[in-house]
C-alpha cells in the first residue's frame, strides 16, 4: 500500500499488524488462565496485563512468585526479561526521535514485540517517511493487537478457574517459555546461551533466593557474547 | 498459589513502571546515541540466558509429580522444542507441546 496520508498510514500499519492476531490471542488467553490458577483475582491479573503488556516477563513474574522468591529477585528476572526492549527503544530513536515527547511516552508504552518488528521494518524500507506518518503506522499496527492482548487476558482469567487439573497445566509455563526460547534460537552463541542457562540453572537450584538462575542467567549471556567474538575471530 | 498480595502489588506496580522505563530508556530519556558493541553484544543473549534457566528445574522437577522427574512431560518438553526450532512459530511450540503432553498423559497413565 503507497502511505501517503495519515489514512493510509494507520491501515498500512494495521494491515502488517494483523498476521499477530493468531500469536496473541492464544497467548493473552494462556495468561489469564494461568494468573487465575495461581491465585490471582481478576482484577490482579488484568492489573498485571494493562500496566506492564509482556507476555514473558508477566509469566515470568508469576512462575516466581509461585515459587516464593524473594521481590527484588521476581523483579529483577522478570525485568531482565524485557531488557530487550531497550535495544527496540534504542533502534527506534533515529526514525521517531522528533516526535512530541509524549507520543514518544505514549509509543514506549504500547512497545509490545510484534509492534516493533513490523515498525521498524517498515521505517528502514521507508526511511523518508514523515515522523508523523511514522507515529500513525505504529498505533495502527498495534490497533489489532493490544485491545486483544487485554480483552483475551480477561477472558482467560474468567475461564481460569473452570478448567480442570486434566488439562495439566501445571506444565503451560514451562511449555510456553520453550516456545518463545526456541523461534530466536538464532545461531550457534544462542544455543552455547541456552545450554549454560540450563546446566548452571540445575546445577545452582541448591543457592538461596533464586540467586542461582541470575548467576545461571549472567554466565549464560557471557557465553553467548564470547563464543560470538570467538566466531567472529576464526572468520576473519 | 501466590498468597501474599502485597507482594504481588508491589511486582504488578514495579513491574510496569521497569518496563516502561526500559522501553521509554532511549526513545524519551537518551536519545540517539551509539550503543557499545559489547553492550550489544551482551544485550542479544539476555532472553536466551535467562528463560532456559527459569525452565529448567520446572522440566526436570515438576511440581504436579511432586518434584519427580515425569517422562510425558520431559518428551512433552522436548517436542515443544522440536517444533519451535523447526516451525520458528511460537503458538505451534505451545500447541505441539501441549499436545504431545495430553497424548502421553493419556498413553502413559
Amino acid at each position: 500500500m503507497h502511505i501517503s496520508n495519515s489514512k493510509s498510514a494507520f491501515w498500512s500499519g494495521f494491515r502488517d499488524g494483523s498476521p499477530f492476531i493468531l500469536v496473541v490471542v492464544p497467548f493473552a488467553l494462556l495468561f489469564g488462565v494461568i494468573a487465575t490458577e495461581a491465585g490471582l483475582d481478576l482484577v490482579e491479573t488484568m492489573s498485571m496485563t494493562v500496566m506492564v503488556i509482556a507476555g514473558a516477563a508477566q509469566f515470568t513474574a508469576i512462575s516466581l512468585m509461585q515459587d516464593h522468591a524473594p521481590t527484588f529477585i521476581v523483579l529483577l528476572t522478570a525485568l531482565a526479561v524485557n531488557l530487550r526492549m531497550a535495544m527496540y527503544s534504542a533502534a527506534l530513536v533515529p526514525h521517531l526521535g522528533k516526535a512530541p515527547l509524549w507520543v514518544r511516552a505514549l509509543m514506549s508504552y504500547f512497545m509490545v514485540d510484534q509492534a516493533f518488528a513490523v515498525a521498524f521494518k517498515k521505517y528502514e524500507e521507508m526511511p523518508e517517511m514523515p515522523v508523523r506518518l511514522k507515529v500513525i503506522y505504529y498505533f495502527g499496527s498495534l490497533t489489532p493487537i493490544v485491545p486483544l492482548w487485554y480483552l483475551f487476558s480477561y477472558v482467560g482469567a474468567v475461564l481460569g478457574g473452570q478448567i480442570p487439573p486434566e488439562f495439566a497445566l501445571d506444565f503451560a509455563i514451562p511449555i510456553t517459555f520453550i516456545a518463545l526460547t526456541a523461534p530466536i534460537m538464532r545461531s550457534l552463541p544462542h544455543f552455547i546461551a541456552a545450554l549454560v542457562s540450563i546446566i548452571a540453572a540445575l546445577a545452582l537450584v541448591w543457592v538461596p533466593y533464586n540467586l542461582g538462575l541470575i548467576i545461571a542467567a549472567t554466565l549464560a549471556m557471557i557465553s553467548g557474547a564470547q563464543v560470538e567474538v570467538w566466531l567472529k575471530r576464526r572468520q576473519a | 498459589m501466590i498468597t501474599d498480595k502485597t507482594t504481588l502489588w508491589i511486582v504488578i506496580v514495579l513491574l510496569g513502571a521497569g518496563t516502561f522505563l526500559i522501553r521509554f530508556s532511549f526513545l524519551g530519556l537518551v536519545g540517539s546515541r551509539e550503543l557499545p558493541e559489547w553492550l550489544l553484544r551482551h544485550l542479544r543473549y539476555v532472553a536466551v540466558a535467562v528463560m532456559p534457566g527459569l525452565i529448567a528445574p520446572l522440566v526436570v522437577w515438576p511440581a504436579a509429580t511432586g518434584g519427580n522427574l515425569d517422562p510425558a512431560r520431559t518428551i512433552a518438553a522436548l517436542v515443544a522444542f522440536a517444533v519451535g526450532i523447526w516451525s520458528k512459530s511460537v503458538i505451534g511450540a505451545i500447541l505441539g507441546g501441549m499436545g504431545a503432553l495430553y497424548l502421553l498423559l493419556y498413553l502413559l497413565g
